[in-house]
């Protein structure tokens, strides 16, 4: 299959972006620089093409019923305009993705799911629908701009005519005002761990929308510094932390797993939450300045004791940052080493939160 | 991309200055940019022998991990210290201070059947 461009592809060409294969699309995976880029990000506002990841709309009158049992956090707490991380589960207690749930008004949710797990997505919610719940994909006719950073919510309200409800709502609450003068359904999430939006627009305005960014200050960003902010801000990646096999306890996810409701693959969550997992989704800190690449491995005192699923160069702490599933009993503070070609790097096991935003 | 004409280059992207029978052996311009920004590199230890084409080292950028070979054989006589503390030079400077390793070479005429820049440059943008 060839490769996809989303409809902002020609203002990332403009822009001088180097473009690569990801998740069936062609995305930018850097402008100026991967490390200029999270600094961007970090210190002031960064933009993300994320028109990849996949929306759609769930409208029905059992729709919430629908979404308590296909998703793993609390549907029901949700009120009108607000939204959650979420895991869709499998039926042996594994994840089949990682998504956003928002609730938009009474019988109607927006959905968003990875690029990678789209078609999965899809069809896997199509099999569970015994509740007669329309779902739409609006992914192709709309477009989806991150905006992050602790400049991002500023900037975004000082272009829209509703500014002071950008700067108001909670995080993961929803804003719908025109941004330059283009609709957008904005949504107080992101994947850095900085404060920002994400922004929905119809495709045919997403050009004039990032350029209208660009100019008030907006630095684009592409898929190598979201890669490193996601890791440096401790989350997981679908395909690196989770997949069908990973119990969502054992890669720390057991705060979006409601305890007081039944869903698929509730059975197999429940009982690691009472009975712990054999390994642990954790931190690894390198000492030096090396790069930890998945597939790695971690000792403790010459003990094998996980492998890492995610890597990068952390520019906040100067060292090289992973993600891997640990044995359960080794605990944080750890010294460790990663082998790197054949040579043991010394590391540390760590909070898998590496960096947390100070406002 | 700007290959200086007076060096002498390989397919795997590296460059060679030969003084006398010192080569002084660094990436390109191009193996750089495809990098990304560099954040650390494996240098040989002083002293070892290299074989032309042998890796020894890698070069590691927030994306990727690159090998380095070696475009001539000989020994290692100098690495470059000040890329432990800076290894962003081989992104800014990648013909100059941004230079890896110094080899006293086995046969300096080795280095004549490396590619030129015009050659190189052939490489490096198709």
């Amino acid at each position: 299959m060839a490769d996809l461009t989303t409809p902002l592809h020609d203002a990332h060409v403009a822009f001088g972006a180097r473009i690569v294969p990801f998740a069936g699309y062609l995305m930018p995976v850097q402008y100026a620089g991967v490390l200029a880029e999270a600094k961007a990000v970090r210190e002031g506002a960064g933009m993300f093409d994320v028109s990849h990841m996949a929306r759609l709309w769930f409208r029905g009158e059992r729709v919430l019923e629908f979404l308590e049992w296909i998703t793993t956090n609390d549907v029901a707490a949700l009120a009108d305009g607000r939204g959650q991380y979420s895991l869709l589960p499998n039926a042996t207690g594994g994840v089949v993705d990682d998504i956003i749930v928002y609730r938009v008004a009474e019988g109607a949710f927006r959905m968003v799911v990875n690029a990678a797990n789209h078609a999965k997505d899809v069809a896997w919610i199509s099999s569970q629908n015994r509740f007669h719940v329309t779902v739409t994909d609006d992914t192709d006719a709309t477009v989806m701009i991150a905006v992050q950073g602790p400049d991002a919510t500023g900037v975004l309200a000082k272009g829209a005519t509703d500014g002071q409800a950008l700067r108001e709502a909670p995080t993961f609450g929803i804003v719908e005002t025109d941004i330059h003068g283009v609709p957008c359904f904005c949504m107080r999430s992101g994947y850095t761990g900085e404060d920002g939006y994400e922004l929905v627009c119809a495709a045919e305005r997403g050009i004039e929308l990032w350029n209208a960014l660009a100019a008030a200050g907006v630095v684009s960003c592409g898929l190598g510094a979201r890669d490193l902010l996601r890791v440096e801000a401790g989350l997981p990646l679908y395909g690196h932390e989770l997949n069908d096999d990973v119990n969502p306890i054992s890669a720390g996810l057991g705060w979006v797993v409601g305890k007081e409701k039944a869903f698929i693959g509730c059975g197999p969550i429940n009982e690691a939450r009472t009975n712990g997992t054999p390994t642990k989704l954790q931190g690894v800190r390198l000492e030096g300045k090396r790069l930890p690449q998945p597939g790695m491995r971690v000792f403790v005192d010459g003990r094998e004791v996980g492998v890492i699923t995610s890597g990068v160069y952390s520019p906040i702490l100067e060292a090289g940052i992973a993600f891997a599933f640990i044995a359960s009993d080794v605990k944080l503070g750890t010294p460790a080493t990663v082998e790197i070609r054949g040579k043991h790097e010394p590391a540390t096991i760590v909070s898998k939160r590496f960096w947390k935003r100070a406002y | 991309m700007n290959n200086p004409p007076d060096l002498k280059y390989t397919k795997s992207h590296e460059w060679v200055r030969l003084e006398g029978d010192v080569a002084t052996i660094g990436i390109t311009d191009h193996a750089q940019s495809e990098l990304g920004d560099i954040v650390f590199i494996d240098m040989p230890e002083v002293g070892r022998a290299l074989q032309a084409e042998e890796s020894f080292g890698t070069v590691e950028s927030v994306k990727t991990v690159s090998d380095l070979y070696a475009p001539i054989a000989g020994e290692v006589i100098a690495v470059n210290e000040a890329l432990g503390a800076r290894s962003e030079l081989v992104n800014t400077a990648p013909f100059g201070e941004g230079w890896l390793v110094k080899v006293r070479v086995s046969n300096p005429a080795d280095v004549d059947a490396l590619l030129d820049a015009d050659a190189y440059t052939v490489i490096a943008e198709a």
